[in-house]
């Protein structure tokens, strides 16, 4: 098999961008901060200019299988880089109060697409493994970046352990495999467990739990999401919203690749489904109720983003083509309303100086145009029409039930997205019913000014949630598309 | 049959959205703007439901068809069609909407967003009416929560926040039951083949498809089982919209709450969403389900009679005790709806029962509200013990009241006899004993409107109103048209009936034929 660089060029472009970024931190005496803003934005949308133009297909393969570049991980790196693109642009605000090191930040956060993206291509389980931990490693850093802020610390730290420690189980789960197999290329594995059907059943469900264990923890799916919580708060803002989208999406391509490319044509198929349709159960119930009692609006979403796994895992069980298709716009559904939230998120506490849900009262009045942007974000992810969010549940659930053994699951999802509305719709009654009684001082009356970067960012989630909810035939046809040479 | 080329039913639903951007635009103090405005788009509806009507052919089957492909991927068009069922329903709606809108030029607080609210109700109402694709009703009948939340809630009564949420849990509760159903009748449901032919599953929402499957006499298009279940998820969803006894409770608290427009439009409009879905979706689509459970609907509706009617006898507030009597009332559009046809004889009697309650209820509850609203603005309080012998200060609000009271417990003459009467007749056909005891709701609902007229009204003025002003012209504008259509439907049921006939045969037909070749199948 040849050696095919051009395959990477959208990677070595991102990664090199990003070295320049953090050298450039270096030698610029006059720190201008939002140079780094523009500079990682084109980083992010040159990348994705070059995505596109990447051969992209199912032979579009290198490296022995390390690096596979089919439709199904041009589809999630284009969600990974639209994510970082839209956090870094809600990051002005962040970076312009107490981040020291612009260039390390946006860095970083570059250096970590690059690590996502490697991820969703890989289909060999040693370059698997690199490239989460290049996707983890500076996402721990990018945690604790508010080194004067006690939660920041205590999140990075949170993140570092536990990543640690999933990591191993993963990389536990990974030995059995090759054990089972002697080969780390996930196509020769999922052949030589056909071939051996039966024969080493038990084994392979430990490898099984091992795996979706430790990309449980990446994906903060109940139980293994203690960690998500006290990290997406303690985390500056856009690195959270950065986290609850471009990482999970990652995972999720990785789950996908294991379990579809090596589980599902094997004995095995009997026992991930189950398992899969009880972690979605409960992340959703978990995360929908644990929401319901937060009052600070990062840990909501948080939890409500742990919710947001689960009904994913509920197109994921399905173990179909529409299942694979259903997590991808699902996927590109949440991207559009998370990220736009989180960028409200990070506008209003720039503003209020405050994340607790309280605070919010009245807020329709200072600038409706956020507020009516989170109402937007926030329905979507409930799941109300005309939204993305409609759409990708729907879709979700059509999976589900085309399976025909999934309908309880189903019917436990849609109860739960009835109690998401319950705290969504909280946020939406302090921002338009809630009324205040005009403040002493009357500048902080006049309506609020935003920095055009979160704007952009807003903006763009907005687009992409009426958009996608409104006419969402071309995105589906594309995940239907990118899914059909998913080899599973 | 369609010479009609001109897409009137989608400029119907969406030219409020042109209000809707433009009161956007409005400023918050731009008071006499933002009224005109919403008038005006929401005016426009109701002339093109007039067109509608004019244009609209009696002889039955859809009309005003318009279908695009919208989303090829899950086989779902942009189908948009009326026929006598939705007809009725188009006009009320328009109508009701516009004098709601009309009804609350009195709103100052938060004028634009109110209007901006509530010309996007009217969009999700008059599009639920209008669809005819199973996807396209489900996204109107959601889209239509979010306005209705605001509306209660930012400009509802002290417990507005409560009630709102109460609202919108409750019914999105329905309608995910509902989402699950939909996604059930798209895989599950086939096209049974004919002899020798296998049955294919065409994956289709299109409502007027799926009833035609349902009439395949080559066998079930879904399975018994799964029929069933089918029907009451969606039963749960419209039973909640109606509301059905056992699942009222979110109702007197929205009514009571919501401002008074709001309670118009909920009471006008959003109930009989319930009976539509019911009558457009679960009848046609899955007539062995209505057939197995005509007869726990026809007691559920008797027992939102009974139920609604007594509670209603134990109010205090006025508010609450018209809120009830619309429990009471759209339970004869449940016992009416039951009886699909008499065996033997293909009579209608009960559904147009249920069709002429479905209208008669818009009016009259709407006005009733639109009164309570009038008193309210004037006296602050709604509590029918405050009042007494008001008559002699306001003698036309008086006479109004009590002509919307005499119509609501069936005075002959007037639209709620016509409906009550023939829910009987139909009902009587097939459940004796049932419909005996639904005729007490009569006298119980004279009753309650009754007393509630007399301490009002007569008796002592209570010196405390002694300067009450009488209703002003605006208020009587917008109650005239629904007393001139209380009256003309109450003389003259062919202005209703003559809609709605031919299009009720074929439903009545397509049930009986349908529950027949199920019950061949089935042996």
């Amino acid at each position: 098999m040849s050696l095919r660089v051009e395959l990477l060029i959208p990677e070595i472009f991102l990664f090199c961008w990003a070295i320049m970024i953090i050298t450039a931190d270096l030698f610029l005496i006059k720190k201008n901060k939002s140079l780094f803003l523009y500079l990682s934005q084109f980083g992010f949308l040159g990348a994705a200019a070059l995505v596109i133009i990447t051969p992209s297909g199912p032979n579009e393969v290198t490296f022995n299988f390390m690096f596979q570049n089919d439709g199904f991980a041009t589809f999630f790196k284009m969600i990974i880089l639209l994510a970082g693109f839209m956090a870094v642009s809600s990051s002005f605000e962040t970076v312009k109060n107490g981040v020291e090191h612009p260039g390390e930040f946006f860095g970083l956060v570059l250096m970590s697409a690059v690590g996502m993206m490697f991820l969703v291509s890989s289909c060999e389980l040693v370059s698997f493994y690199v490239a989460l931990e290049l996707a983890t490693i500076p996402l721990f850093i990018l945690a604790s970046f508010q080194k004067r802020y006690l939660k920041s610390s205590e999140a990075g730290l949170k993140y570092l352990i536990l990543g640690a420690l999933s990591s191993a189980l993963l990389l536990y789960g990974i030995s059995f495999l090759y054990g089972m197999t002697g080969t780390t290329v996930m196509i020769t594995q999922s052949i030589t467990l056909l071939m051996n059907a039966g024969k080493i059943h038990y084994g392979l469900t430990l490898a099984l739990v091992l795996i979706v264990a430790g990309l449980g923890f990446k994906l903060a799916l109940v139980p293994f999401h203690m960690w998500a919580p006290d990290v997406y708060e303690g985390a500056p803002t856009p690195i959270t919203s950065y986290l609850s989208v471009a990482s999970k999406a990652a995972g999720l391509a990785a789950l996908a690749r294991i379990i579809y490319g090596i589980f599902t044509v094997s004995t095995a198929s009997d026992y991930w489904g189950i398992l899969i349709a009880v972690l979605a159960a409960l992340a959703m119930i978990i995360g929908n109720i644990a929401a319901i009692l937060q009052s600070n609006i990062k840990r909501m979403l948080a939890y409500s983003s742990i919710a947001q796994a689960g009904y994913i895992l509920v197109g994921f069980v399905a173990a179909s083509q529409m299942a694979l298709s259903s997590i991808s716009i699902y996927m590109f559904a949440y991207l559009f309303a998370n990220m736009g939230a989180f960028a409200v998120v990070v506008a209003v506490s720039d503003k209020l100086k405050s994340d607790q849900i309280p605070d919010y009262g009245g807020m329709a009045r200072k600038s409706p145009f956020l507020a009516a942007s989170m109402t937007v974000f926030l329905l979507s992810l409930a799941g109300i029409p005309p939204l993305a969010g409609f759409i990708a549940k729907y879709r979700v659930f059509m999976a589900a039930i085309e399976n025909g053994n999934y309908l309880w699951l189903v019917l436990i999802a849609v109860a739960t997205s009835v109690i998401s509305i319950f705290y969504y719709a909280r946020v939406i009654k302090e921002m338009f019913i809630t009324e205040r009684p005009a403040a002493e001082n009357p500048a902080s009356e006049r309506g609020w000014r935003m920095s055009s970067a979160i704007t952009v960012a807003i903006l763009v989630g907005l687009i992409g949630t009426l958009v996608v909810g409104i006419y969402p035939q071309p995105f589906l046809e594309l995940a239907e598309t990118v899914t059909q040479a998913f080899i599973y | 049959m369609d010479s009609f080329s001109f897409p009137i039913l989608t400029l119907m639903i969406f030219v409020p959205v042109v209000g809707m951007l433009i009161l956007a635009f409005l400023k918050q103090n731009q008071l006499g703007a933002i009224r005109s405005v919403s008038a005006i788009f929401s005016g426009i509806p109701l002339v093109l439901a007039i067109i509608l009507l004019i244009n609209y052919n009696p002889s039955g089957g859809f009309q005003f068809v318009e279908k695009y492909s919208w989303i090829p991927a899950l086989n779902i068009s942009y189908f948009l069609g009326a026929d006598g069922i939705s007809m009725p329903m188009l006009v009320l709606t328009a109508l009701l909407s516009f004098i709601s809108i009309i009804a609350s030029f009195g709103i100052v607080h938060r004028a634009k967003e109110y209007f901006i609210f509530f010309l996007l109700l009217q969009i999700g109402m008059t599009g639920v009416f209008a669809a005819l694709d199973f996807f396209l009703f489900y996204v109107f009948w959601e889209v239509m929560l979010v306005p209705m939340y605001f509306l209660i809630g930012i400009w509802g009564g002290p417990r507005k926040i409560y009630a709102a949420i109460k609202f919108f849990l409750y019914t999105l509760f329905g309608s995910i039951f509902m989402l699950v159903g939909i996604l059930i009748l798209y895989f599950f449901a086939v096209e049974p083949g004919t002899a020798g032919e296998a049955a294919r599953n065409l994956y289709t929402l299109d409502l007027t498809v799926l009833a035609n499957m349902a009439q395949n006499a080559n066998g079930l298009f879904l399975r018994e089982g799964l029929q069933l279940l089918v029907w009451m998820f969606f039963f749960i969803a419209f039973a909640i919209k109606v509301p059905v006894f056992p699942f009222h409770t979110w109702l007197p608290d929205a009514h009571v709450e919501a401002p008074t427009a709001v309670s118009v439009i909920l009471a006008g409009v959003l109930l009989k969403m319930g009976t539509y879905g019911l009558l457009r979706i679960s009848f046609p689509i899955l007539p062995y389900g209505t057939d197995y459970f005509s007869k726990f609907m026809a007691v559920l509706g008797v027992i939102g009679i009974i139920y609604g009617a007594l509670v209603s006898m134990a109010q205090k507030d006025l508010k609450k005790l018209v809120a009830y009597s619309s429990v009471s009332h759209m339970g004869y559009c449940l016992l009416g709806m039951s009886v699909f046809s008499h065996y033997g004889q293909q009579f209608i009697v009960g559904m147009s029962g249920c069709m002429f309650q479905m209208v008669s209820h818009g009016l009259i509850t709407g006005a009733l509200f639109l009164l309570v609203g009038v008193i309210y603005d004037r006296a602050h309080t709604r509590e029918i013990a405050a009042f007494g012998g008001l008559w002699t200060k306001v003698p036309v609000y008086g006479s109004l009241m009590t002509f919307f009271c005499m119509a609501s417990l069936g005075l002959p003459g007037l639209s709620g006899f016509i409906s009550e009467f023939l829910v009987f007749i139909g009902g009587f056909a097939k459940y004796k004993v049932l419909t005996g005891i639904a005729v007490i709701g009569v006298v119980l609902t004279a009753g309650y409107f009754l007393r509630m007229i007399q301490k009002i009204f007569l008796g002592q003025l209570n010196v405390k109103w002694s300067d009450l002003t009488e209703i002003n012209f605006r208020e009587i504008f917008t109650v005239t048209p629904l007393a001139i259509l209380t009256l003309m439907i109450g003389i003259y049921p062919r202005v209703l009936s003559y809609m709605m006939d031919n299009s009720l045969q074929e439903l009545s037909d397509k049930i009986i034929n349908g529950v027949n070749i199920v019950k061949g199948i089935l042996g």
